[in-house]
């Protein structure tokens, strides 16, 4: 029996597993729209089509399956973009369904036409304009293959409104062909020989660890690799969560905000073993003065990773679960020498002691001002272990990389790379459409809040008990802080001028809201909210200048930090 | 350096400017680029001439090799091929510089493709620095237009 093109993309969802997908109905996505009624997929409607692209973010993330959104063309294909340069940055699986205007007006300037494969095609994995029906299950199918495997990352489909109309047999492919494409999943045994003599000879080794721990899964092989060698363990934002943060070998985070041991054991390192990180500008500061005494051992799935940025001395491209495992199996077969690496590498473990406990992270504390990292640490006080956490982008997101101390693989969604303002309350959305049952908080700061706030609406309309923690400044923290250390404390157009009744705004929609002005009434509302059924504001109105800190000032070196302002 | 770069790529819509938006997107140069299917009609062959350290050139080799739709990057420095390339010159030419026109044709085995009483237009092909050289003798007697192909390559041998 013929099906139509719209029909044939939902049969297609299926085929992939996909239960849930976000988005926002327009023209040219009618057809789709109209034909998900008779299929078992779960919609979710956000409130605009960068919150559905970003609440597809948040689901990828946190299941690790593939995330689905759908828009309408023109102007619910560009309102994607965000979402989906926030999606390709951090290397998450997403495939982003656009309406097209029917092929035969395509570069007719049509009504709401954009060539949004044009515009999307830099931001994307890869990207399709289906211009037969005919190729549309075979176009899915990649997809979705492409989205998923290999450095995960979005892959969008722009697919005209006439292709949905028109009818075909639907027939699903059972293999992907692409000669193209082929990822490197196992690792070279040759350098993996190599990587696991440069281990046995180091005395001062540092693990560090990026997203694509998560990406690969690998938390329990990084876990197990890094007890044997007894190596520290820094991690990057996009890191944080694939690595237990109460570890004893556990550094935090390094870069910018990072700790003073981890930026220390960077700096003075013999060797350095890169695992799914990118050597990210806010990560390395000054490249002439990153590592400066280490080897390194680069494993990355993406090739183009490798030597993008800094020297490697041994790359190796595979999958980390794989060569992580290969690694360890290599390891242990070394016993002795292992026992003698690890015997030898003592004197570098005390070292770093003594830089956690010279300099361990901290904050003046206050009994008459909520500062902002007490109201973090309350949090991973009072929520479970497993707990989901989103972030905005600003001080609030850097003090809950410094101060949550994740310790489960997959509860911290953030946007690392792009550091997208708006993106934590919908992703949260998205995370808690696929954990239902799971505490999800975005942890948010006044500016972030107000750029993507109409998901409030989503959140009451399908019940999602999301609990959202504005850290109130009043003002765009981040920003102020620049002004404040490098822009001689000229405060233009940071202040947040218009103070917002927060508790208000969420009771408009229906939702619940709270308010802490002063540090004893933090935990009381933390409980509060976390007690109370269906989506939650709480605003804790915090010490307004407080600082992030340490920082390094920018093309400064890592261990040039400023410690307290 | 120098590098003259043959991929192949899947004969898919917008492929072309998936290569040329990732050499503009990271800053990379293009010096020349030619573009036409070759046996294999669902296939592309672009040659790619372009400049940078080995730093730059691994980087290039690598992000060609990322795009979905590259089969085969292969960067002929330093190996054995054969390069050509093809120019069309209107030149010039006048009395007495219609014979050394001529002469210059003759000794670059280029060919006369069209005549006028006051200029030739000439057709040269080789390595593309024989190009160069027979533009340079021919610049001074004016040359009203000029269009180069860009080099093409394979390897030699098997
Ligand atoms: C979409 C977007 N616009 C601008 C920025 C630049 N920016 C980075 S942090 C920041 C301030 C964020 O303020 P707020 O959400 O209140 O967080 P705070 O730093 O105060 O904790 C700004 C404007 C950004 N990251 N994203
Ligand atoms: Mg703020």
């Amino acid at each position: 029996m013929k099906k139509t093109g719209s029909q044939i993309l939902l049969e297609c969802l299926q085929q992939e597993g996909v239960d849930t997908v976000f988005g926002y109905p327009g023209g040219t996505v009618i057809n789709i729209y109209h034909d998900m009624v008779d299929y078992p997929i779960h919609h979710i409607l956000t409130r605009h089509e960068q919150a559905a692209v970003h609440a597809a973010d948040g689901y990828a993330r946190t299941t690790g399956k593939v995330g689905v959104a759908i828009a309408t063309s023109g102007p619910g294909a560009t309102n994607t973009v965000t979402g989906i340069a926030t999606a390709y940055m951090d290397s998450v699986p997403m495939v982003i369904i656009t309406g097209q205007v029917p092929t035969p007006l395509i570069g007719n300037d049509a009504f709401q036409e954009v060539d949004i494969i044009g515009i999307t095609r830099s931001i994307t994995k890869h990207n399709y304009l289906v211009q037969d029906i005919k190729d549309l299950a075979r176009i899915v199918k990649q997809a979705f293959y492409i989205a998923r495997t290999g450095r995960p990352g979005p892959v969008l489909i722009d697919l005209p409104k006439d292709i949905q109309v028109a009818s075909a047999k639907f027939v699903y492919p059972e293999k992907v062909e692409l000669r193209g494409y082929k990822p490197t999943y196992s690792g070279n045994v040759r350098q993996m020989e190599k990587a696991a003599r440069m281990i046995l000879a180091a005395r001062k080794p540092v693990l560090y660890v990026g997203g694509g721990a998560t990406g690969a899964d690998a938390s329990a092989d990084l876990l197990a690799f890094a007890e044997m060698t007894q190596a520290p363990v820094t991690t990057t934002l996009m890191g944080m969560a694939a690595f237990p943060q109460r570890h004893p070998q556990a550094l935090g985070m390094l870069g910018m905000h990072g700790t003073y041991y981890a930026n220390m054991a960077v700096t003075n390192a013999d060797l350095l073993i890169a695992v799914g990180a990118r050597f990210d500008d806010r990560v390395t500061g000054k490249i002439a003065s990153f590592a400066p005494h280490a080897k390194i051992i680069h494993i990355d799935i993406d090739p183009t990773s490798i030597k993008k940025n800094v020297r490697v001395d041994l790359p190796i491209v595979g999958d980390l679960k794989d060569v992580l495992n290969k690694l360890s199996a290599a390891l242990s077969e070394e016993r002795e020498e292992l026992a003698t690496m690890v015997d030898g590498s003592a004197g570098w473990r005390a070292e770093i002691a003594a830089w956690k406990s010279s300099h361990p992270m901290a904050y003046q504390a206050s009994d008459s001002v909520i500062k902002p990292q007490y109201v973090i640490e309350q949090l991973r006080e009072l929520t479970a272990d497993d707990a989901i956490i989103t972030t905005e982008v600003g001080q609030h997101q850097m003090w809950t990389a410094q101060f949550f101390a994740f310790s489960q693989p997959r509860t911290f969604c953030s946007s690392g790379g792009l550091g997208t303002m708006g993106y934590g309350l919908p992703a949260a959305v998205g995370a808690q459409a696929a954990f239902p049952e799971r505490q999800v908080i975005d942890i948010s700061g006044d500016g972030s809040f107000q750029m993507n706030s109409q998901e409030l609406a989503t959140l009451v309309q399908y019940k999602l008990p999301v609990k959202i923690a504005i850290l109130n400044n009043n003002y765009l923290g981040m920003v102020r802080q620049w002004q404040e250390m490098f822009f001689d404390r000229r405060y233009s157009q940071t202040p947040m001028e218009l103070p917002i009744d927060f508790v208000k705004l969420a009771e408009a929609y229906g939702a619940t809201g709270f308010c802490a002005t002063r540090p004893e009434e933090v935990s009381e509302v933390i409980r509060k909210a976390l007690a109370t059924p269906g989506p939650v504001l709480m605003e804790f109105k915090v010490d307004r200048e407080e600082n992030v800190m340490p920082m390094v000032p920018a093309g400064a070196a890592i261990n040039e930090m400023v410690l307290a302002s | 350096m120098k590098h003259t770069i043959s991929v192949l790529v899947e004969n898919e819509f917008g492929v072309l400017t998936r290569v040329a938006g990732l050499f503009s997107g990271r800053g990379f140069n293009i010096e020349s680029l030619s573009v036409a299917p070759p046996l294999d009609p669902s296939v592309s062959r672009m040659t790619i001439v372009t400049r940078g350290d080995d730093r730059i050139l691994e980087q290039i080799n690598k992000q060609l090799n990322k795009l979905i739709d590259t089969i085969k990057v292969t960067d002929f420095t330093g190996q054995d091929y054969v390069e050509r390339e093809m120019a069309l010159v209107k030149v010039t030419a006048e009395e007495e510089a219609r014979a050394e026109v001529l002469r210059i044709v003759d000794i670059f085995r280029a060919k006369v493709v069209d005549v006028t009483p006051r200029s030739y237009t000439l057709e040269v092909t080789g390595a593309p620095t024989k190009l160069d050289a027979v533009i340079d003798l021919l610049r001074p007697m004016g040359i009203k237009e000029l269009v180069r192909s860009g080099p093409v390559v394979m390897g030699r041998g098997q």
